[in-house]
């Protein structure tokens, strides 16, 4: 082989190696939690009393974060889609902020706020609301890291509708409200699911700013991370067996929504490219 | 009928009309950036002028002195935008019925097999848009805008998306039914063989401005400005 030859080889060979060196990196520890758990171990695992009782909460705090989500989110997205100017940019800027901001550093932040010495604290008090280390406290946490993830993906999609659909239902006599839920949520419908499916599985996985501001606490305030956290310490086949439960989750959710969910998180140029 | 005196601003264009027409069709053309489709927009309430006054029938729609301005969806004013402007998912039949969701569904339900027949639609009426040609889209969307009854039809270059065949059999289609309206339509077009069969008359806009009105064929016979003298020199 000629030196020439060996080099051109090699340049074509080199990125190749490296992307599978990283591929490789990323699918071999999932590889090694699913060979490691047998059927019988995970099923013994999630018989343990700390597994059930984190799967039910989290079940029921990620299904409350998500309604409140989709309340409030819906609403957000579409005045972020609508509002041109440079405050509603900056709106929309912010409200990305948890997307980057460290989770413990969101729960401490959630804590100054919300927590009995916190900005609100005084008339949460007052009011006979106490909220740190209670299970709405976990619904706050993960409405706090996940919301941004809906409301960009509604956004993008409503934001894509053709003007003059909105314009034709107006003119057919529809007011804003029935123009909104009968032509741009039916449009808009796949952006608003994925955002959705990204949304809840963010709030699955919430970890960092739930155990800063709600703790860890069985039966009221451990999720399913936080339990297997715990589990860690005394049962490892609990938390491997929960852990199973939420990579089987994911993969459930990427194959629902993945390509349409890396469309969204790829921004507006991705989506023009794709 | 439709008396409009509108004074408008869309970033550094201005739009300044002053015009009554009467019942039918009222072809509106002039070149591009002349301000046809944001005339359109303004009778329609999309666009709030700065300042004049809209009568239709003796409503109305907006009066800047009295600070008057109906929504769009008070207007009663049937607006179809050059793509036909169909929900897509929706059938032909619920696209037809969009706009009557006030009427009981028996009433809602004749009214929309009316329209349908009226514009030969019927047997399109479980088909999506996406299954429908460009003239059979037209079609539906006309039907959609005269099944609510309006005051007033906006179509915004109705023949502008159709392929040479469908432009001509929908062109006579329009033109005739058209001629039974007993409501203004303002037609924006750009072609002059459509302004000779639609037929009525004509407003040419320069530069937001109203350069020259008339009926068709009287401006065909003797075109004042450079761009109507250019424009029938086209067919």
């Amino acid at each position: 082989m000629s030196r020439r030859s060996f080099q051109r080889s090699l340049s074509a060979a080199l990125p190749l190696f490296a992307a599978g060196l990283l591929l490789a990196f990323l699918v071999v520890p999932v590889v090694a939690l699913v060979l490691s758990t047998g059927l019988s171990e995970a099923l013994s695992g999630l018989s343990n009393p700390l597994a059930i009782s984190a799967l039910g909460l989290s079940l029921l705090t990620t299904t409350c974060s998500l309604l409140v989500v989709l309340l409030l989110g819906t609403s957000l997205a579409w005045q972020l889609a609508r509002r041109t100017g440079r405050g509603w940019r900056a709106v929309a800027t912010l409200v990305q902020l948890p997307i980057v901001i460290p989770p413990a550093v969101s729960g401490l932040a959630l804590l100054l706020a919300f927590g009995r010495r916190g900005l609100l604290g005084p008339w949460l008090e007052r009011a006979g609301i106490g909220l740190p280390f209670t299970t709405a406290a976990v619904v706050l946490a993960e409405v706090f890291v996940s919301a941004p993830f809906y409301v960009q993906a509604a956004a993008a999609s409503f934001r894509r509708l053709d003007p003059s659909l909105l314009l034709v239902a107006r003119s057919l006599g529809a007011g804003p409200a029935r123009t909104f839920f009968r032509v741009a949520v039916p449009l808009s419908l796949p952006g608003l699911t994925t955002g959705a499916a990204l949304s809840w599985s963010r709030a699955l996985g919430e970890f960092g700013a739930t155990l800063m501001f709600a703790g860890n606490l069985q039966g009221r305030t451990q999720t399913l991370p936080l339990a297997i956290y715990t589990a860690m310490e005394s049962d490892l086949g609990a938390a491997k067996a929960m852990s199973l439960v939420l990579v089987v989750v994911a993969f459930g959710l990427l194959l629902l929504v993945g390509r349409r969910a890396q469309s969204f998180l790829g921004g507006e140029g991705a989506r023009r490219a794709a | 009928m439709l008396d409009a005196r509108l004074e408008l601003r869309r970033g550094s264009f201005r739009l300044s009309v002053d015009f009554s027409v009467g019942t039918g069709p009222v072809l509106v053309t002039g070149p591009n950036g002349a301000g046809k489709t944001t005339l359109l927009l303004g009778v329609l309430g999309a666009v709030r002028p700065t300042s004049g006054r809209l009568v239709l029938f003796g409503e109305v729609l907006f009066d800047s002195a009295a600070h008057v301005s109906l929504p769009v969806e008070e207007r009663h004013v049937a607006y179809v935008p050059q793509d036909s402007g169909l929900f897509p998912h929706l059938s032909v039949r619920d696209n037809v019925g969009f706009g009557l969701f006030r009427l009981a569904p028996d009433a809602r339900a004749a009214r929309v097999e009316a329209a349908l027949a009226q514009l030969g639609a019927t047997a399109l009426a479980e088909r999506r848009p996406s299954n429908l040609s460009g003239g059979e889209r037209q079609r539906v969307a006309l039907a959609r805008a005269l099944a609510m009854k309006p005051r007033a039809l906006l179509l915004d270059e109705p023949l502008a998306s159709l392929d040479a065949p469908s432009r001509v059999r929908f062109r006579d289609f329009l033109a005739e039914h058209l001629r039974r309206l007993d409501v203004p339509a303002l037609v924006v077009t750009h072609e002059p063989e459509d302004a000779r069969v639609l037929g009525g008359e004509m407003l040419v806009l320069e530069a937001g401005h109203v350069a020259e009105r008339g009926h068709v064929e009287a401006l065909r016979e003797s075109p004042v400005s450079a761009f109507s003298r250019a424009f029938w020199a086209q067919s």
